[in-house]
């Protein structure tokens, strides 16, 4: 067996200003193939507006045993969200 | 300027016969890429061919309806499509050919990509508003047909010596079916002198420039002959390929006639 | 359905008492509805089983596109063409989306496709039976993308993360197939009496075939009660079945056409259609390879895989070429 294009994983950020989001993945021989065949294969729906490539085995990534350290601590900051603070009506729309 | 106008400089037959050389193009064409669909190499390719198969469809619908409209006969976009024999398809020849491998069929691509990018460039500017306008939205997917089948086949010419030997077999292949797309006849110059389009001559260098740059990054040579092939856009002397794809596309139509699908 | 009779390794649903603290925790994150992510621990079982479902379903997506594919270039009107032309692109596209899916359990999509053309990997039966008139497409979308639809969207749920996504974004686009090929058969059951006749023909050839689809009963199966612990299944066959007869039956009877079974009668106490079961035997026989169009299939992807070599080959030589001349450039520079 010859071998295997290298599999991209693909960005589109769609019609709204979202931020980039991943769509999913695809094979082709170089960057400029993988934007072109993310084109035809993940906006036959008119969904994007820019596309980001990047090779697959370039992204690093958390470890899912770290998702305890990681990511818990942040959940006992219920300060950072607006619905912790009872502002009276009275004081209008904040 | 209204079609009562244009008729001094281009008769109502003359602006028919514009529209479906315009129309037969994409229709073969459109139809010979269709023909991959579930058998290209790999998948995104697949994907992508019929992305320009569906371009090249739609396109056809708006030139053949607007053919139909100035006939005035009361036909429709389909009927142009499935009920004329060969003699009355426009097409120039090299649409026409069957596919071939994988590297004739992104090759004809290029050739035809490169001649239409540069004829829809021009046609934005056509007098006719509704011609214009459907070339503003065709020359933004034909830049792309184009920007896809230039890299295809620089890819391919530079790539191993397999590829290189078969582009360039295609190359001789489809070579002597260029020359047709920029044959002037009266159809030709009365369109110029309406502003409906322009001189299929004054098109080459455009055509040259992109295929003779996109050729020397394939390292393909392009071949010495300038022979071309000629009797499509006017009808005189299709292929024998055409009627056979006929007989596949018009099946339906011709053997229930005035059913509705 | 997409998936037939995927065995999952084992011997069936483990009990709590015979988990590892691994497995247990593992069964733990499904219960509960926690996604499993590719770097996630996983049983060994749950990976194979998956890689075999993924995989059966992203080929029977491409093998999918053959018998429609069979007809774009005899589409009767350019838009009926442009309909089917895009709906078969979009079945290349579900393959792609799936093949990715499985490709993060560590199989490459080249691995799969060999499978699938020595035969080793199979892919639905419905897409061994031929399409032979136009309204065959219609009923492609009506009948077989139905039936898939029924399995489809419950495993929008599924418990592997990027089949789920995948399931998701196959669901939404393929919102149109189906509407597309009732209003197909639709036009020809109020179009001429040839047209009725195809119509009615389609549906009498690909009845018994869509049934099959969703695969013999399975409620006493080890497999399927281990891949509906692990969510890879979420509803037994029978269920999908019925649900599908008793939807398409009222349908059929919209369009004046009849469905091909004696015994199609409604059940007030079950609520739902009594109806005969396919035949079971052929349904093996056309596993086994003896459908009326294995051959052609396997032989039509064959063809295009190994006239594509050179393509890939080609591509793939330019842009190391493209590679190593920018490297070159970039250590010249330095």
């Amino acid at each position: 067996m010859s071998q295997e294009w290298p599999l991209w994983e693909i960005f589109i950020r769609g019609q709204h200003g979202l931020s980039h989001r991943h769509v999913g993945s695809l094979h082709a021989p170089d960057a400029e193939m993988a934007i072109k065949n993310a084109r035809d294969v993940y906006t036959r729906r008119n969904e994007g507006v820019s596309i980001w490539v990047v090779e697959a085995k370039h992204i690093s990534a958390t470890a899912p045993g770290e998702k305890g350290p990681l990511f818990e601590p942040s959940e006992s900051k219920v300060y950072r969200h607006p619905s912790f603070f009872d502002i009276p009506e009275e004081a209008g729309h904040m | 300027m209204g079609a009562a106008e244009k008729l001094a400089e281009m008769t109502q037959e003359q602006l028919v016969q514009y529209l479906l050389r315009l129309g037969d193009n994409t229709l073969v064409l459109g139809h010979r890429v269709s023909e991959w669909c579930g058998k290209s190499p790999v998948l995104e390719e697949d994907i992508a061919l019929a992305n320009t198969a569906l371009d090249l469809l739609g396109q056809t619908q708006l030139w053949l309806g607007r053919a139909a409209d100035v006939q005035g006969e009361g036909k429709s976009a389909d009927d142009l499509a499935f009920l004329r024999d060969v003699w009355d398809f426009r097409n120039v020849l090299l649409v026409e050919l069957p596919n071939g491998d994988f590297g004739q069929t992104l090759m004809r691509q290029l050739l035809f990509d490169a001649y239409h990018a540069v004829l829809l460039a021009e046609l934005v500017n056509s007098t006719d508003a509704t011609i214009s306008a459907i070339a503003e939205k065709a020359s933004k997917e034909v830049a792309y047909h184009l920007e896809r089948s230039r890299d295809t086949v620089i890819g391919l010419g530079d790539g191993t010596e397999e590829s290189h030997n078969r582009m360039q077999a295609a190359l001789d292949l489809l070579w002597p079916y260029v020359g047709e797309m920029f044959h002037s006849d009266a159809v030709d110059a009365a369109a110029v002198a309406a502003g409906i389009g322009p001189d299929p001559a004054s098109l080459r260098p455009g055509f040259d420039a992109i295929v003779t740059a996109a050729l020397a990054e394939a390292t393909l040579v392009k071949p010495d002959s300038d022979f071309a092939h000629k009797g499509g856009r006017t009808g005189a002397m299709h292929t024998e390929h055409l009627g056979h794809m006929l007989c596949q596309m018009q099946w339906l139509q011709r053997a229930y006639p005035g059913n509705k699908w | 359905m997409y998936a037939q009779m995927v065995k999952s390794t084992g011997s069936g649903a483990k009990s709590r008492e015979e988990m590892t603290p691994d497995e247990a925790a593992f069964q733990d994150k499904i219960d509960a509805d926690i996604k499993i992510e590719p770097r996630d621990w996983m049983p060994e079982g749950y990976r194979k089983t998956l890689i075999r479902q993924i995989g059966q379903h992203a080929h029977s997506e491409i093998v999918g596109q053959l018998p429609e594919g069979n007809w774009i270039t005899r589409a009767p009107t350019l838009e009926r063409k442009a309909i089917l032309l895009a709906k078969v692109q979009d079945e290349a596209g579900h393959g792609l989306y799936l093949y990715s899916a499985a490709e993060t359990l560590g199989i490459t999509r080249d691995e799969m496709t060999e499978q699938l053309l020595d035969g080793r990997a199979k892919y639905s039966s419905i897409f061994n039976y031929p399409t032979l008139n136009w309204a065959d497409i219609g009923a492609v979308g009506w009948l077989v993308d139905g039936a898939a639809i029924m399995n489809q969207v419950p495993l929008q749920r599924t418990s592997y993360g990027p089949y789920s996504r995948a399931m998701i974004r196959i669901c939404k686009e393929e919102s149109f197939h189906q509407r597309q090929g009732y209003d197909i058969v639709m036009k020809m059951a109020q179009g001429s009496p040839e047209q009725r006749k195809m119509a009615q023909d389609a549906l009498n050839r690909l009845w018994y075939p869509s049934l099959m689809m969703f695969g013999p009963s399975d409620k006493d199966s080890v497999h399927s009660a281990q891949s509906m612990a692990w969510k890879i299944k979420i509803n037994t066959n029978d269920e999908l079945r019925q649900k599908f007869v008793d939807q398409t039956v009222p349908q059929a009877e919209f369009l004046g056409l009849t469905i091909p079974d004696e015994n199609l009668k409604w059940n007030e106490e079950k609520g739902g259609y009594d109806f005969s079961e396919p035949d079971w035997g052929e349904f093996f026989d056309v596993l086994k390879g003896n459908g009326p169009c294995n051959q052609d299939r396997m032989a039509t992807r064959n063809k295009a895989w190994d006239d594509g070599a050179w393509v890939r080959e080609g591509l793939m030589a330019h842009a190391e070429k493209k590679r190593a001349a920018k490297l070159a450039a970039q250590q010249a520079a330095e």
